[in-house]
């Protein structure tokens, strides 16, 4: 446990210059929202949301339940859409493009999305990391055979899986199911990752694999991450944005967040006097 | 005083307990008793015969019923090929796509349309088809059957489809999916094993209707002359046999009684095995 590289952050005594801990200014931002509003009929579930999300980094949410922080990740896919009786206000910005007016569909396949339950279809392990690019037009075997052998490596789940894979996804154990969905979102290339606390249905070995998993992959993607384990966000994340009540208090370095926060909030938060 | 209330409410608990048990004996050995009494009556007068010959003239004595399992077979398959696409499409519009108020308005619908009585549905099945072609005909028995089995095939796949955890329609539309690939490259397969067996026990549940044949398929005592034509049934031939008044004729009802009510048990366990089996994704 004690090797965690961001835990340190949490100690006092530990902390670096607050020169380092500022974010790198020179990265471009994959995704920014312009004051977002969400509402669920008139509930306002999101207030005023504005951030950017920078390309190859780790940015986490952090907040108590009902916060708002899966909310907001689930308006940068759209998936809020297949509610009923839910309405945005605002803009998002993919690649400076407007998000909320391009294909839905598209959307989704350049925004990934991992939930918090994995997921898997009543399908084999094969089929189920196939299924994204089948949906997206992708028939060539031996595409979908490369692009599944690589998913699978990606998500570290190869070696465990490669002889099985025509066994159905749910003989899985839970951990494998979370990386077979990690995989499956990965198979269509995804420039952006979002993760829904993607390990609190998991046990410490397999959360674990995933943290390690996830700071490989921002080599290749981006990654949000909405977490309710705060030594999660302080051992992956580069930014750490702080939600509460459905407002964005504040979105900084990671070290900062938890070390010299801006906000009274953001601090009684991050070192557990909240409420 | 205390023991006064403890042995009456133990002696009240024999009472309740018993009255319930002879009820539980009753109600299964009502089934034993028609099991039981089928095959003493049914199982003797059952031979080779009976699956290969057709019916004997009146008067003379053998002969089988082949024509009429045949028959069976065939206004069932019509029966299925209306019922099941109908209302399995209906069931995923009602799971899937349609809001509430609309949902409620079918659904309503759906459960007036099975509480309608079979003979009404016979008149109907009579009305739109016998009348229009002037003869009674497979075609008119299928329809009238497929009528009846669209209000459970809606219902069944419409509660299949409804357990299917929401969290893999999110996992498909998250990788780009459309609604419609959602729904029928995911949402049902997950459902398959359970809407497989609904249907078969649809199919069961009306294979042994006979009220909606008498004037749609009508009967018929040879090989019946293609789909358009009067075709002989199993239940509507036990009617028929039946109210005979010939003793071998009973005896052929009896054995075709037991032969229609063993297929249907078959469908029945040959469903039930498969829900059993079914991938547990589709029980989460």
């Amino acid at each position: 446990m004690a090797s965690y590289p961001g835990q340190q952050a949490l100690n006092p005594t530990a902390a670096l210059p607050a020169e380092t801990m500022q974010p790198a200014v020179q990265t471009s931002n994959k995704l920014s929202a312009r004051n977002i509003n969400f509402f669920y009929g008139s509930f306002q579930a999101l207030h005023d949301i504005s951030l950017d999300i920078p390309a190859n980094k780790v940015t986490a949410f952090i907040g108590p339940s009902g916060c708002g922080k899966s909310t907001f990740l689930r308006t940068m896919n759209r998936m809020n859409e297949a509610l009923r009786n839910t309405r945005v206000e605002g803009e998002l910005l993919l690649d400076s493009r407007a998000l909320l007016e391009m294909d839905v569909t598209d959307v989704r396949r350049r925004v990934g999305m991992v939930f918090q339950k994995s997921n898997p279809f009543a399908k084999s392990i094969f089929d189920n990391v196939a299924y994204g690019l089948r949906v997206n037009g992708i028939r060539k075997k031996s595409v979908i055979e490369e692009a599944v052998e690589r998913s699978l490596t990606h998500a570290a789940l190869w070696t465990e899986v490669k002889d099985k894979l025509n066994k159905p996804a749910s003989a899985l154990s839970g951990g494998q199911q979370q990386r077979l969905c990690i995989a499956r979102a990965l198979a269509v290339e995804p420039e952006v990752l979002l993760l829904d606390e993607p390990c609190s249905a998991l046990d410490p070995i397999a959360t674990l694999k995933i943290e390690e998993l996830l700071f490989q992959l921002k080599e290749m993607t981006t990654i949000v991450i909405v977490t309710h384990n705060m030594q999660q966000a302080a051992r992956l994340a580069d930014l750490t944005g702080f939600f509460l009540l459905g407002k964005l208090i504040e979105i900084d370095g990671t070290r900062k967040i938890f070390q010299n926060p801006k906000k009274k909030e953001t601090e009684d938060y991050v070192t557990g006097r909240f409420g | 005083m205390m023991m006064e209330i403890s042995k009456k409410r133990r002696a009240i608990n024999v009472v309740m307990l018993s009255l319930s048990g002879i009820c539980t004996v009753l109600v299964v050995g009502v089934l034993f008793f028609i099991l039981g009494y089928l095959l003493i009556h049914g199982a003797r007068s059952l031979n080779w015969d009976f699956f290969t010959k057709l019916p004997k003239p009146a008067g003379e004595t053998g002969g089988g019923m082949a024509n009429a399992i045949v028959g069976s077979a065939k206004v069932l398959l019509i029966a299925m090929s209306i019922g099941v696409p109908l209302g399995f499409l209906a069931g995923v519009y009602l799971a899937e796509y349609s809001g509430r108020t609309f949902a409620f308005i079918l659904r309503y619908t759906v459960d007036l349309l099975n509480g309608v009585p079979s003979i009404v549905i016979g008149i109907v099945a009579y009305a739109v088809v016998v009348r229009p072609m002037k003869h009674f005909s497979a075609l008119a028995g299928g329809v009238a059957l497929g009528i009846m089995m669209i209000p459970i095939a809606v219902r069944t796949t419409e509660e299949f489809l409804r357990a299917v955890p929401n969290a893999m329609r999110e996992g498909a539309m998250a990788l780009g999916a459309t609604k419609a690939q959602t729904v029928f490259t995911v949402v049902v397969p997950a459902a398959v094993s359970g809407l497989t067996s609904g249907m078969m026990l649809n199919l069961a549940r009306v294979a042994g209707e006979t009220a909606p044949l008498l004037f749609t398929a009508l009967g018929n005592m040879f090989w019946a002359k293609g789909w358009l034509a009067p075709i002989a049934t199993l239940p509507v031939m036990i009617y028929n046999y039946a109210i005979a008044p010939d003793e071998d004729l009973h005896q052929q009802a009896w054995a075709a009684g037991f032969v229609l009510l063993s297929l249907i048990l078959l469908v029945n366990i040959t469903a039930r095995m498969i829900i059993a089996r079914g991938p547990a994704s589709s029980r989460r």
